[in-house]
């Protein structure tokens, strides 16, 4: 190495990581690291997060990637410290969020004797993250840092791990400008327009259209957004979103069906079972989406635009598949769909909109609350006041969930107007993801209201992060729907396991209270319905971090639901409506 | 063999045009070349990738194959259905250091071989029958001692089994086959 390398690893890393426009790093600090917190010590371009647990970090710098479009970064030490971050990088990964996870680790000379704190990250990850990198010369490093952020935020995103063996940030290191070049990933953006014809063609003789839109729409980008808006606008077309597509699509337009899915709408899932045409956009077709498969829109021509080629074809075959960017490929189907002079079966659409207006009549998100005072407050309520409140307030909104009954009600009694504002686990169904995930937001957006909407059970996954939000002064207000229970569980259980509550009563739970108190944040509570709004109201003005332990009906259960096993139209619907659905069979039993 | 420079925009891979059918259960063997980057941990992400996703692995073989040693090819043998196959191609298309993804069965005709080391051990007559069969397959003897051959054969797997087959009453003993090395016929190249 020549004399004139003045920098050391360390330094040259976070030469990259500034070039790559990164502002924040959440992490936490470790032996194999510690030359890295000494290149940060000395310079003030890079703010560090101090998470209090390395999970915390992964689901911090999710939160922070969702909401601004950025791509979140990790530092964690080696061993103990990666492994920690694992579960944060596998919901990374499924949920397609592009994330740089820096980890430390032994010392090149020692890596492989089972030296302390050494743990195989590369191995351990390589299937946890979308690629990974261990850096073994000093040449590589500066290089990889920049491959590590191209291969993260393009294609379908994902987490990149870059492994850094302590001598690596310790030696001096030459550095590099990122390349003009990937020599071999490069995903395609561009759509085909001849698919983009055939597309436009199929769309224009629908006489029972639909569109369903997803995350990959939020990835894309705002633009992508609205050209999905304008597009469905412009065709008149019913739309629904994936729960990881909502906000891609105002909720407050007549067009907008709801979520579909096993906690969709009625509307939803039955205009999926019946269309003739669907277009299908940056959604995968997971198994929460379609139920059983072999009933899965039967009778569709099926278009799917997504820039990740595996998720075109492995679950349902489709007649015009597009392989590119859903912004671009929604604007070329804007322009073609513009330049058609074929005409649009306008009876069939109304007819078709006739239709989905009686399902619509269902209500199926129905509820009814009990207003008198002392009421038990329904966790729906609960959800919906959440909403009409902050939304009349007029401050900007983000929400983010923990796993369970209450994630669902949200998405379905929290409505978005935008994408980038709703932030959950989707792919991976993590508890624990809500409140680090918040802190994230948060410390982008330090003036936006910041709400996580949480399970009494699972605040607990994560909530040493209370510290850190203490520490930051980060106002997140954790709003909790308190049922005592693992209530998704409880509820599988009453369907499908003869009500026997086998270890799903969250017994000895903390003073939710008290626990904010002694984490330096406020706490409240509301015991009945003529306490909730003023709750919330308080919640919303308190100018620190907020628990709010709100305790909702024990024995609800998250309607509609498709069964596991069960077609679009077999969904049960809640107590309010007529015995409906099929009921779970045997085969439905042994799926998750 | 020289693989295109690596520079070269990758093509997108094409996407199947012709309906795929999930109730069709007809399974079908692919040949499956991959041009990837010559680093640490590659095999390992292809290998990981097929016993994640339960996929089938036939046959694998894996070297570098120009001459800085930057790309290997790896050949993969694998069976499903045409669904699944389509899946392991846009799978193995989708990781970072992977150039190229060809399925030889499908894109075309191909040749494909293999090497197998045949040791068997025996005296007497079925030491010459064995001989005199090694002579039919062309297989060649590359160790020998009054007592065993290691017979060396190359071939298609068809002829590579059919000659283990015939050993099996003439003292076979060991074997190591390499797997399967393959390419299209004619001028295209992956
Ligand atoms: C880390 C993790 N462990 C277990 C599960 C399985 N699981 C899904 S929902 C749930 C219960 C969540 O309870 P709570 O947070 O109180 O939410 P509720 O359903 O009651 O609204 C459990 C245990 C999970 N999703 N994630
Ligand atoms: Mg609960």
């Amino acid at each position: 190495m020549s004399a004139e390398l003045t920098q050391s690893g360390a330094e040259i890393l976070l030469r990259a990581l500034k070039d790559q426009g990164v502002e924040v790093i959440f992490g936490y600090p470790g032996g194999a690291v510690l030359p890295i917190y000494d290149a940060l010590f000395n310079q003030n371009a890079i703010r560090h997060i101090l998470v209090r647990q390395e999970g915390g970090a992964v689901h911090a710098a999710e939160g922070y990637a969702r909401s601004t479009g950025k791509v979140g970064v990790v530092l964690v030490t080696s061993g103990p410290g990666a492994t920690n971050a694992v579960t944060g990088l596998v919901d990374a990964l499924m949920d397609s969020i592009p994330i740089v996870c820096l980890t430390g680790q032994v010392p090149t000379h020692l890596i492989g004797n089972d030296a302390f704190q050494e743990a195989d990250t590369t191995g351990i990850t390589r299937p946890a993250t979308k690629h990974n990198y261990l850096v073994k010369r000093a040449e590589d490093l500066a290089r990889v840092v920049h491959e590590a952020f191209y291969v993260a935020r393009s294609g379908r995103p994902g987490p990149v791990v870059i492994d850094l063996p302590k001598d690596i940030v310790i030696n001096p290191a030459p550095y590099a400008e990122p390349a003009a070049q990937h020599p071999s990933y490069r995903p395609r953006t561009e759509p085909d327009l001849g698919q983009i014809a055939k597309a436009v063609a199929l769309m224009k003789q629908a006489k029972r259209p639909m569109i369903y839109a997803g995350g990959g729409v939020i990835n894309s980008g705002p633009e992508a957004s609205a050209a999905l808006t304008k597009l469905t606008r412009l065709t008149g077309f019913p739309i629904t979103n994936t729960l990881m597509g909502l906000g891609c699509y105002p909720a407050s337009d007549p067009q907008f069906l709801g979520m579909l899915g096993m906690h969709g709408t009625y509307e939803a899932n039955l205009a999926m079972h019946d269309c003739d045409v669907l277009l299908a956009v940056g959604a995968r077709f997971d198994d929460r989406v379609t139920g059983r498969l072999n009933a899965f829109s039967q009778g569709s021509q099926k278009i799917h635009i997504d820039i990740d080629g595996s998720s075109i074809n492995k679950n349902v075959p489709v007649e015009v598949p597009i392989m590119a960017d859903a912004g671009k490929a929604l604007n070329a189907l804007l322009a073609a769909w513009q330049a058609s002079d074929d005409p649009v079966d306008k009876p069939a659409l109304a007819s078709w909109w006739r239709e989905i207006d009686g399902w619509k009549a269902k209500d199926s998100l129905k509820f009814t609350q009990d207003m008198k005072r002392g009421g038990i407050i329904k966790p729906q309520y609960a959800i919906q006041r959440l909403f009409e409140i902050t939304r009349a307030r007029g401050k900007e909104v983000f929400i983010t969930t923990e796993v369970g009954q209450h994630q669902m009600w949200a998405a379905q009694h929290f409505h978005f107007e935008q994408p980038n504002h709703w932030m959950t686990s989707g792919g991976l169904g993590t508890m624990g993801y809500g409140l680090p995930a918040a802190m994230g937001v948060q410390i982008a957006h330090p003036d936006a209201c910041v709400i996580d909407i949480a399970g009494e059970a699972s605040i607990l996954m994560n909530i040493q992060e209370m510290g850190t939000l203490a520490q930051y002064r980060l106002p997140v207000k954790v709003f909790i729907l308190n049922n005592q229970y693992m209530g998704m569980v409880r509820q599988w259980q009453e369907l499908l396991h003869g009500s026997r509550y086998s270890e799903t009563y969250s017994a000895a739970l903390p003073d939710f209270v008290k626990l904010a108190d002694a984490f330096h944040a406020t706490g409240m509570r509301a015991q009945s319905v003529d306490q909730l709004d003023d709750v919330i109201n308080a919640m919303l003005d308190c100018p620190t971090a907020v628990i709010a332990d709100i305790a909702v009906d024990q024995a609800e259960n998250c309607f509609p639901m498709i069964p596991s096993g069960a077609a679009h139209n077999e969904m049960l619907l809640g107590p309010e409506h007529e015995a409906s659905g099929a009921g779970i069979t045997d085969a439905g039993l042994a799926l998750v | 063999m020289t693989p295109r420079a690596p520079d070269v925009p990758s093509p997108a891979r094409n996407l199947v045009h012709v309906m795929l059918s999930p109730t069709d259960t007809t399974q079908r063997s692919a040949t499956i070349s991959v041009l990837v980057d010559n680093e640490s941990g590659v095999l390992a992400r292809v290998i990981g990738l097929f016993s994640g996703r339960g996929y089938n692995i036939d046959s694998l073989t894996v070297a570098p194959v120009d001459a800085g040693g930057l790309h290997s090819r790896i050949n993969v043998v694998t069976s499903g259905t045409s669904m699944v196959i389509e899946q392991i191609k846009a799978q193995l298309d989708r990781l970072v250091p992977v150039h190229r993804v060809a399925d030889l069965t499908m894109d075309g005709p191909h040749v494909a071989r293999e090497l197998a080391l045949v040791k068997v051990i025996g005296t007497g007559e079925q030491r010459v029958e064995a001989m005199r069969i090694a002579d039919t397959f062309r297989a060649r003897v590359v160790d020998t001692t009054l007592g065993s051959f290691v017979f060396e054969l190359t071939g298609n797997v068809e002829k590579i089994d059919a000659f283990i087959e015939l050993m099996r009453d003439l003292g076979l003993a060991e074997v190591s086959r390499s797997g399967i090395a393959a390419l299209a016929r004619g001028t295209r190249v992956i």
